[in-house]
């Protein structure tokens, strides 16, 4: 479903994504993995065709996502980091609003916004100001945005950043349900989630792949290692060493 | 343009004009305009002493002034706060072309002006009470303040594709609209020409062609002339463009 070559970004001088490619299928759920500015955020805006890539391609489904854009992202829903919404909105007409930008009109718009509200626990708050809301719903209801179309794709930033321990095994649940008929990739600091939730990980350093694996194949990857939390800091530098 | 193409559009323009109700801003700025453009009208226009039923003096003489502080207010949100929110990149990941939210937004600010402009009515029906205005002057005044508040509109966009900061695209706005008044006005025009050697004057000429006041003061005078409705125009097409250039800066 995913498919990512050789995926390259140019800030000015800085290279924040260099040379990365994976593949993603349907049933799949890719853990990105990756110190606090490896590049996890500016691959994901790349593959959901927010940020235009360098160099490299993106195909969605068998749509390239450089020369069709629209088309490609019609199968993506995604969760930015920070999970943004409007502020003015209640959480029922954001919803509505998404649905509407994804073509579905009428009935087919208010199921949508009733599944999905029912999916993320979010019916108590259906029409309350998003203003109001708690980061944990705030998230919830971002969250809500990405599968209010029932995508192929789903592309998750964060999606357990700055939930209760609850929330947090609520949405993995939700994540490892979805995986099995979709191609998800999210991104995390967690290395549990990556074994409670992946079929396969990746872990980025200063913009390269530098680790691709099922959670296990990872474990066994570095010698002397026993936990997914010694091969992260064996292979990853942290951002104090320059 | 297909169907699927003025869906979006149309649900980004619903989305935006709603919202300028659930904020107090709009309230503000309607009421303000308001009682600017009557104020202005009655006091320093002396509506009722000039013994003259007309409205191009009194009343529309000062729109251009009170538009270019109250357009950028009311353009200021349009893309400041999506990039502020973050829902920017939201947007710009849903299947749509940043054309459709482009024009989108800036067809509901359009008509929120309308609905203040509209308001204005009272005046409209005040002259004809007091006498027998010619309809033609007050048609086409209508429309060159309505073109005028649209091309500050366009303006504030363009600047507000640039900026996260709803308080730098007043200012940046408030100054080009201030800039785009003022090379065309007529007192500095003449001014300007009369102290430059002769040679310069076409060019002085030329640069205060390109002003809104110009424009807008030939059609104010009831001298619709398509000439001028077409240079708001592409002022507007012009400063959209803009808006597309700060949108697609903000992706690379």
């Amino acid at each position: 479903m995913i498919q990512v070559q050789n995926l390259r970004k140019v800030f000015g001088s800085k290279v924040a994504v260099d040379n990365v490619s994976f593949t993603v299928e349907k049933g799949q759920v890719l853990g990105f993995l990756g110190p606090n500015g490896a590049g996890k955020s500016t691959s994901m805006r790349m593959v959901t065709g927010y940020f235009r890539p360098t160099a490299g391609s993106i195909s969605i489904g068998g749509v390239n996502m450089l020369e069709d854009p629209e088309t490609a992202k019609r199968s993506i829903g995604y969760l930015p980091e920070n999970a943004p919404l409007y502020s003015d909105m209640t959480v029922a007409s954001f919803l509505g609003f998404c649905a509407e930008m994804r073509g579905l009109t009428g009935t087919a718009r208010s199921k949508a916004v009733d599944r999905v509200l029912e999916l993320c626990f979010l019916g108590n708050v259906r029409n309350q100001s998003v203003d109001t809301l708690s980061k944990g719903y705030r998230h919830r209801t971002c969250f809500a945005q990405s599968i209010i179309h029932d995508p192929d794709v789903l592309i998750l930033d964060e999606p357990t950043d700055g939930l209760d321990p609850n929330q947090k095994h609520e949405v993995r649940g939700l994540i490892k349900r979805m995986g099995e008929n979709k191609a998800i990739i999210f991104s995390t600091h967690i290395l549990e989630e990556v074994e409670a939730a992946c079929s396969r990980a990746i872990i980025i350093d200063r913009g390269r792949v530098v680790a691709d694996g099922t959670p296990d194949e990872l474990k066994k990857s570095v010698p002397g290692c026993n936990s997914l939390d010694e091969v992260f800091r064996a292979i990853t530098r942290p951002d104090t060493v320059k | 343009m297909n169907k699927r193409d003025l869906d979006n559009t149309l649900a980004i323009f619903k989305r935006e004009f709603l919202s300028y109700f659930n904020s107090p801003v709009l309230y503000v700025i309607v009421v303000i305009y308001l009682l600017a453009s009557m104020g202005f009208t009655f006091f320093f226009g002396r509506f009722l002493e000039s013994d003259n039923a007309s409205l191009t003096q009194p009343f529309f003489f000062w729109h251009p002034w009170i538009y270019i502080v109250l357009a950028p207010a009311v353009g200021m949100r349009l893309w400041s706060e999506e990039h502020r929110l973050g829902t920017f990149e939201l947007l710009m990941t849903m299947p749509l072309s940043p054309w459709q939210a482009i024009i989108g937004k800036f067809v509901a600010a359009a008509l929120v002006w309308l609905i203040g402009l509209a308001l204005t009515f009272p005046v409209v029906l005040t002259v004809y009470w007091l006498g027998s205005p010619d309809l033609g002057p007050i048609v086409t005044g209508y429309i060159a303040s309505y073109l005028y508040a649209l091309g500050c509109l366009a303006v504030t966009s363009a600047a507000s594709a640039f900026t996260r900061s709803q308080v730098v695209c007043f200012i940046v706005s408030v100054a080009l609209c201030i800039l785009l008044t003022l090379i065309g006005y007529p007192g500095i025009v003449d001014t300007v020409v009369r102290t430059v050697p002769a040679s310069l004057e076409s060019i002085v000429r030329l640069i205060s062609y390109l002003s809104f006041m110009d424009h807008f003061y030939e059609m104010s005078k009831g001298i619709f002339v398509f000439r001028d409705v077409l240079y708001f125009l592409s002022v507007i097409v012009v400063a959209l463009l803009v808006t597309h250039l700060g949108l697609r800066s903000k992706r690379a």
